[in-house]
This record gives C-alpha cells, structure tokens and sequence, in this order.
C-alpha cells in the first residue's frame, strides 16, 4: 500500500525553489534591480561617492532598525525609539559640556536608551501590557526628559572629539557606516549563532510552546526592549555627533522609519519570521529610493506618495508570498 | 427518478495533496438520498479532507463532484450551499454574543420595507425553525449562555432552514450530554424521512452502529471500503481502519521496572485537580486515562512545573523536587510532549532542527556561542533514530506530516536526557505507520530505563502499552488497574464513574 507521505528529497518540484529563491533572497533583487533602474535613469546616481552618501544616509535609521528588528521578532514594537535619540544625544551634549570625559558621555547615551528600554520592558514582560501602548507611552514622556533636560538646543562647545563618530572617516568610509555594518555584524552573530537569538525566535514564534521548552519568556521580552532602547541611544549619539549638538526635537518618526526597514526587509509583525540583514536591505532600499528620487527632482510630496506606495507594495508581495 | 439522480452526492477519482502528503488518493464515494452514511477512520485518514473539498472548504486536485447526477464545481462554501450542501464542524460557526434568533438567521437576514432589519420576523422566523428541531430554546437567549450539544443543534436547525439536503456532521457527539445526543438522534432520523442525506463522521462504533446505513472507512488517504452495516462487524472496521490486526499495532515487550523515579504525593491545584498520589519506576509505562475533562493533562502541568501547585510535593529518585517553570522540571528530568503540537508544542516556522534542540541549547554553548557542528550531531543522530521523515533537518517544521510532527517533539524531550518522559496525546492527529514507530520508540525508552507517563483518550494504545493504568475522573485518581487485569470494560467504567471503587 503507498505510504501516505512521500519522501522528497530531490524532488522539489519547480515552483517549490522559485519559492525558496524569492524567501531567501527576493528583497536583495528587489535592491539590485532598483539600483539598476535608478542607475539607469537618475543621473549621479551611480558613483561611489553617491553610494556612500546613501550609506551614511541611512546609517542612523538603520542602527535604530537593529534593535527594531529584534523586538518585532518578538512580535513586538517600540514607538519609543525616536523620543530616545533626542534624550540621548541631549543628555550627551549637555554632559559634555559639563566637562564629562567623551567616553563616559558617549556611554550614557547608550544607558539612557537602555533605562528606557528597561522600563518599556519590564512592563510589557511583567505587567503583561500591550508594546503598542506601553511605548507609546514611553515615546510621549521621553520626549518629555528630554525637553526637561535642556529647553531648546544645545551646541557642543570646544573640541572632544565626539564629532568624528558622526562626522569623521577611516579611509574614506564614513564612521557612521563603520557602525551600522558592525551593528548589524552583531546583531546576526547574537540572532544566528547564539542561545539568545533561537530564545527569540522561540519566544516569537509561539511563546507558548517557548515556555514549555524551558525558555524564561519574560527575560527575553524584557531584553529585547532593552536591546531596542541601546540601538536607539546609539543612534542618538550618532546623531547628535553629526550636528554637533544635542536637538530635543531629533528622531520625531523614527520609529515609522526604523519599523518600515524592518517590515520591507522580510520580517513579520506576528513575529518569528525574519533575518537582520533584510532589514539592512530595507534600510538601504528607502535610502536608493529616496536618493534616486532627490537626484531625479521629483518634488518632497511626490518622493513620500512613491514611497508610501512603496511599502504598501512589498508587504502585499510578502503577504501573497507567504500565503501559497 | 434514474439511479444517478437517486444519489445526492458522487464524489469521482478525488486526489488531494497538502505539500508533500498525498492528503486523498483516488476516492470514489457516493451518498444516497435518504441514507446516513458514517465515515471513519484515525484522524488524518482523509475523511475530514473530502467532506471539506464537498463543502468548498478545500479544492480538489483532482476528480469530479456530481450532485443529483449533474457536475458541479464547488469553489468556495457559499457555493456549497447553494447547492444545499451544509457542514457542521466539530468548531461550531455561531456567534456568542448574539441571540438565538439573530444566529438562526445569520446571512439570511429577513428586511423591512425600509431595508432595516425586521427583528421580529428574525423572532418568529426562528420559533419555526426551532419546532422543526424540537428543542425547548427561547430565541432570544444569547447564543454564548447555551451549552455546547444546544449550540449544534441550532447549528443543524439552521442548516435546514436553508433547505440542506446534504448534511456533514463532525464528530456530532463530542461534546454532548447523552440527552443532547438522543435529541441529535432524533433530528437526524427526522431528516433521513424528509429525503436528504446525512454524512456522519464519527469515532464512535456504538452510534455508527445505531444510525448509519452504509460504513465507509479511511486510512492514510484512501478510501478502503463501503460496506452496508448490517455486512459488516465492528472488528472488521477496525481492521480496515489500521490496516492489521490489533495486537500487532500496540508494543510491549517484557518490561524490567526499576527503582521509583518521580513520586507524587497530595499533589493539587487548589482547584479541582488533587489530591494526587502516583509513583513511576524506572523502564516502566504509565497510562493516564480518563474521559474529557477529567484533569489529566491539567495533573501533567502540575507535574511538570507548567501549573502552579498549591499542595502536595514531588520526589525525583527520592529527592524532594520544587518546580517553579517547565524549565526547572527540564533540567530535574521531567521531558513534556504538549497535548497540542500545533498550538503548544511546535514553532512552525523553525527548522526541524530548532524544534529539536530548542530545549537543550545550554548544553551546546561553547564560548557563549552555539556549537553549530555539535547541534547537527545531535538532531541528525535523533533524525535517524526516531525515522523522521522530511526533506532534511532544515526542513520548516509546519510542512511536516502530523505524525513526523510528533516525532519532532519526542526528539525534543529525548534531547534533554530525561528520566520520566511525559507524553500527552502522543499519537493525536498521527497516521497509523507513524503511530507504530512511536510505539516501538517508546518501547525501546523503557529499554534504556526512561519512565514514561502516558495520557492518552485512545483506549486500545492506553491498554496496548501501559504496565499500569491510572483511571483518572473529576481531578483525582479513582482506581489504579495494572496490564493483566485492565481491560476496555473496567477502564469505561471506572473512568465514566459507574463502577464503586
């Protein structure tokens, strides 16, 4: 009698690997054939100059997309991101310019992301609260510290070297890309590689079944948050470098930014689903977008219509995809 | 009337494929107006596939559909019920939140002039239906306060209002208390008069046996047979249902038990599970049984750190043991194979492999990192050694077969190392090849001395491998029966409350 199951272990039929290419890699053709189509009609375009313009152009949303990215595997979100780049880089410049040494500046960057990172954590984990609300929360009254810290912007006086993190380069290369590309070297290594990164697939995945694998489902939801607040303060130092001051008004809509990467580079909000160099990918996409956009003249309102249409288009692709 | 037109229902040459698993090969299957004709067969056979490919629910990948002698493509469910087709799943689509009435006529809303809502037609309209049903219902009771048999009967009242001439039901009596199922009865006899046709499915040989004219059974996609009921015996439905004999299915080969591995005293939730007395040697097969509802998985969370406990202790190889997380109990010993695989136990989007070690990555942590080599070690080691069947260990889980599903998670639970293996359900959803190799797999656990404590709702795999069983009703154990003195008669008994312990 014929078994039931059959055994394929060559006989993946034809539309099976189409499948398999477009998973693994559809979002880097979709990349390779934008810059070929941009290439092609929007002049200065393809240079390395430009390349590493668009680079350094995505690099502090790409940063920010990092920890996003972690988090919406959970199946979770952070609206907080954006109000943390302004707090950061305001407690940073202001702390500079109370005689604190750089490093210890640049690191409480990294601490008031990961303070709040905590906070969001902790309730969304412990207190079992909505991510939506708890940072959305978190997004308003960070805003908040930050406009309570200095009222208006803060110049960074004197020299401390803190402006080559957003400004300065090593052979060329921007540092603000040396960070995303050793961000996202990171991150992969965290997610592929260590016990960590499967608890979040897990925790993502089904965080049912996560526990009853043994896996401390709320420390991982809590570090996660924690994880998003740190890319977030990163990003703040970086930003703050760049223009060389502490702006209270930084990163507003940040998050949307940081959160479309994430969704264009293949990851799902229902989490479980997703790699960290898509969303790189979909840093870089945006950035080609907009770039090739900008060189093409094509009016601020029109750029936002093509890319909002944009985002919609992959994620209805990604969605028929998955649904086969 | 021709003899074409006389069957309501001709289903030709239907084949269906989910992926790799040839879910229906070649079935030929016919309904006759007037008949009620069961369906069974282990769950995955294809019964619940063919019904849902005629109630548009699912599209043939190949075959012809004829109803009433004429060819129909059945596309979707509204489709399936233009054509007078209606199914009753065994998850019931009523709306809780509104009333009788409002669900009676749920897509077939009655107007007013005005094209408002005319609530009371909606109101009369189903103290018709209702009476056709003979059940004592208020129509405007909300839909969510009534009890699960009642639910379905609306259900089913519903579907002839709609002039249903071809009824599937799933697993109708289920859920129902036995005066529920009598009033089903009823309905369904009342139904064969008027000249519809009834598919039934069902696991129950007692009812089959009561209403059905003619028996078709399933088994791992094909159709093995249609037989009128009066030619056939119940033993022989089952033989067509696993494909052997009954005793070469079940393994249990001389058994040597060792000392007590988990002993369990006064456990309890507070609630209504406890107090529990149970022990489990080592190389020994613990069966829980007991009907739906009696607390058995809710006692295998207790014992397995899932649940919190409110009294009572637990011993592992004598030590006093304190569980505040699953992941306490894991690293005690204690391996859990969840009720649900789908919902509880797997993450369907992983690999294979992820499922696997999913539970054991400390162990395989070098330098904070995971040794990846170390990890393909050890799950092709468990592929081979358990016949997993997929394309290979980067295989995504969800694409497996159910059976190679469970096969999953007992690797799992192997992978820890664990002295007491708790399975839950374990061959739920599983066909029958796969059935006997996790037998066997088990069999052998005992070999090696690893306790195994089984609940299970399936009688024959309860009494074809436990050493002992442990009857379980209403959250406690109220009769514990070793191999040689348990048989299908005491276990009803006991476990139905109709025995004096």
């Amino acid at each position: 009698m014929m078994s039931k199951e059959t055994v394929s272990t060559k006989s993946l039929t034809k539309r099976q690997i189409v499948d398999e290419i477009f998973v693994k890699w559809g979002i880097y053709i979709a990349l390779l054939l934008l810059v070929i189509l941009m290439a092609l009609i929007a002049p200065n375009f393809f240079s390395i100059k430009n390349g590493l313009n668009i680079a350094q152009a995505v690099s502090i949303n790409a940063v920010v997309a990092s920890g996003m990215t972690v988090v919406i595997l959970t199946a979770g979100i952070d609206l907080s991101v954006g109000s943390i780049v302004a707090a950061s880089g305001v407690a940073t410049v202001l702390l500079l310019n109370g005689g604190v040494p750089t490093a210890i500046a640049a690191l409480v960057a990294i601490l008031v992301g990961a303070l709040i990172g905590l906070i969001n954590g902790a309730i969304i984990a412990y207190l079992a609260l909505p991510a939506f609300i708890v940072t959305l929360g978190a997004l308003t009254y960070t805003r908040g510290i930050a406009y309570s810290m200095h009222g208006g912007p803060v110049q960074i006086a004197g020299e401390s070297g803190i402006e080559s993190i957003g400004n300065g380069s090593i052979g060329g290369i921007p540092m603000p890309v040396f960070i995303m590309i050793f961000v996202y070297w990171f991150f992969w290594f965290l997610l592929e590689r260590t016990k960590f990164g499967r608890h979040v697939y897990a925790v993502g995945g089904n965080p049912q079944a996560a526990r009853l694998s043994g896996i401390d489902v709320k420390k991982v939801l809590m570090s996660v948050y924690v994880i998003s607040g740190v890319t977030a303060g990163l990003a703040g130092l970086m930003f703050a470098s760049r223009v060389r001051s502490g702006q209270v008004t930084a990163g507003v809509g940040y998050e949307l930014d940081a959160i479309t990467a994430v969704i264009l580079g293949g990851t799902s909000l229902f989490g479980g689903r997703g790699r960290i160099f898509g969303t790189l990918i979909g840093a870089l996409l945006i950035g080609v977008l907009s770039n090739g956009l900008v060189l093409l003249g094509v009016p601020i309102y029109t750029q936002l219509m093509i890319k909002g249409g944009v985002i919609i288009l992959a994620v209805a692709i990604d969605t028929l995809r998955s649904k086969r | 009337m021709s003899k074409d037109e006389q069957l309501l229902v001709q289903m030709q040459n239907v084949s269906k494929n989910f992926s790799v698993t040839r879910a229906l090969d070649n079935v030929n299957f016919e309904l006759k107006a007037g008949e009620v004709h069961a369906l069974m067969g282990e769950n995955g056979a294809g019964k619940s596939t063919l019904m849902k490919i005629l109630a548009g629910v699912h599209i043939a990948d190949e075959g012809k559909i004829f109803i009433r002698g004429k060819e129909v493509k059945v596309e979707d469910p509204s489709a399936a019920k233009k054509l007078g087709i209606a199914f009753i799943h065994q998850e019931l689509s009523i709306v809780p939140n509104m009333t009788v009435a409002e669900n009676l006529a749920l897509g077939n809303e009655p107007q007013t002039k005005w094209r408002f809502l005319d609530r009371k037609k909606i109101y009369d309209e189903a103290i018709e239906k209702i009476a056709r049903v003979r059940a004592p219902i208020d129509p405007s009771e909300l839909m969510g306060n009534l009890s699960l048999g009642t639910q379905q009967i609306l259900e089913i009242a519903r579907a002839i209002s709609m002039n249903a001439q071809i009824l599937i039901l799933d697993e109708p009596t289920a859920a129902l208390s036995s005066f529920e199922s009598n009033l089903l009865f009823e309905l369904i006899e009342e139904i064969r008069k008027s000249g519809a046709g009834l598919i039934y499915i069902s696991h129950r040989m007692e009812e089959v046996w009561n209403l059905a004219d003619r028996v078709t059974v399933f088994r791992d996609g094909q159709l093995v047979a249609t037989t009128n009921k009066n030619q056939l015996t119940p033993d022989q439905v089952i033989k067509q249902m696993i494909g052997r004999d009954v005793k070469d299915l079940y393994v249990r080969n001389n058994r040597i038990l060792g000392d007590v591995v988990l002993k369990v005293e006064n456990l309890g939730n507070g609630l209504k599970i406890g107090p529990i007395n149970l022990e489990i040697r080592a190389g020994e097969v613990l069966g829980l049984y007991g009907l739906i509802g009696a607390g058995r998985t809710e006692i295998t969370r207790l014992i397995y750190g899932a649940d919190k406990i409110a009294t009572g202790s637990m011993r592992i190889s004598g030590n006093l043991v304190k569980f505040k997380s699953p992941r306490d109990a894991i690293d005690e010993g204690i391996a859990f194979v969840p009720e649900d695989r789908k919902i509880q136990g797997l993450f369907a989007l992983m690999t294979l492999s992820d499922n696997i070690i999913i539970a054991s990555l400390a162990r395989f942590v070098q330098l904070g990192f995971l040794a990846l080599r170390n990890i393909a070690k050890a799950v092709d080691t468990q592929f081979k050694n358990l016949s997993i069947r997929a394309s290979s260990v980067e295989q995504i889980v969800g694409e497996l077969s159910g059976g190679n599903q469970q096969k999953v998670l007992l690797a799992r639970g192997l992978q820890t190392n664990p002295k007491v293996l708790i399975l839950d359900e374990p061959t739920r959803g599983v066909d029958i090849g796969s059935k006997n190799e996790i037998y066997k797999i088990i069999d052998s656990l005992t070999k090696e001395g690893t306790a195994v404590l089984m609940v299970s709702s399936d009688l024959p795999e309860v009494l074809g491998m436990s050493d002992r069983i442990l009857v379980i009703r209403d959250g406690v154990v109220v009769k514990e029966l070793l191999a040689g003195e348990a048989n299908e008669e005491n276990v009803i008994l006991f476990s139905s409350g109709l025995a004096s312990v």
